[in-house]
């Protein structure tokens, strides 16, 4: 067994023990580190397909920044953890049966020699000066420019939608309205001459 | 040597395994959530495996867009998630049933 293989196989290992826990924990933050370590762990199994940029996207984006928001959900949400437990041993045969359903099909299409070393040859090693991140780029920015800038809509929409779901203005907290301040005129909002008579 | 076998092996037991987290956390958003993502991963591993045994950087390509899409996705469901707590204190699925559909 090579190098190779033999890490690819510890790390498939990992990712899917990580993933049934990601599945079977009670309790939402256990979920939700777990599901890092698959992340990690499949960032690891990307780089060994030679994928390096997104290998460290995948790190960056999803274990810096979208598990984060996971976990600070988890912890901002009051969640009755023994109720949403309940069903989870009544659903289990049937979950077990389709989950090894599908993958007993799957394997069935997939290990029939189809997609075997004999087919796909195992692609000659890339150059020590090869550089993913260029190429893909190179692709990226010329081939897939609108399917980029589309990309980027789609984030701005997800960063509007973001903030307009969550924003909430309290009736009770008292704002300043810049807008108001700035209208004020000194004859008629702050000074008003009062006329009254004389007193001895 | 890795063959394209094996990778595809993989991404289909992540995908199962996902398939049958939703059955099994049939009540928690959050947890459903998450098994969205592990699907997506599922599915961006095949990708990552034919782009590499094609020699052909489109695959890659095409991750790069579900990475996006899918961190758009995860903002927007948990950003409806806190609202939803908001408002009505519970983020079981069954207790959402106002719409009585």
């Amino acid at each position: 067994m090579t190098f190779e293989l033999f890490t690819f196989y510890l790390f498939a290992a990992i990712l899917v023990f990580a993933a049934t826990m990601v599945i079977t924990r009670k309790n939402p933050v256990h979920s939700a580190l777990f599901l890092v370590l698959a992340f990690f762990t499949s960032a690891a199994i990307w780089l060994l397909a030679e994928a390096e940029f997104l290998a460290i996207v995948l790190v960056l984006v999803y274990v810096g920044a979208v598990m984060v928001l996971f976990l600070f959900v988890v912890m901002m949400l009051d969640i009755d953890v023994a109720t949403m437990r309940a069903g989870f041993v009544r659903n289990l045969p049937l979950a077990i049966l389709i989950a090894v359903a599908m993958v007993v099909e799957i394997f069935l299409v997939i290990g029939s020699g189809s997609f075997s070393l004999e087919n796909f040859a195992s692609p000659p090693a890339l150059p020590a000066d090869y550089n993913n991140t260029r190429s893909l780029g190179s692709v990226l920015y010329t081939e897939y420019m609108y399917p980029f800038e589309v990309a980027a809509v789609i984030l701005l929409v997800a960063i509007i939608a973001a903030i307009g779901l969550t924003m909430r203005k309290r009736p009770t907290t008292k704002y300043q309205d810049p807008g108001k301040q700035v209208r004020v005129r000194k004859g008629e909002d702050r000074v008003s001459v009062l006329k009254m008579d004389a007193e001895d | 040597m890795l063959a394209l076998t094996d990778f595809l092996m993989l991404g289909a037991i992540l995908f199962s395994l996902s398939v049958a987290g939703i059955f099994l956390n049939r009540k928690n958003v959050i947890i459903l959530l998450m098994c969205i993502e592990l699907m997506l991963l599922a599915v961006n591993i095949n990708f990552i495996a034919f782009s590499h045994f094609h020699g052909d950087l489109v695959g890659q390509v095409f991750v790069f867009f579900i990475l996006t899409v899918a961190a758009a996705e995860a903002a927007i469901g948990l950003a409806i998630l806190v609202v939803l707590f908001r408002n009505r204190r519970t983020i079981n699925v069954e207790d959402l049933d106002t719409l009585k559909g």
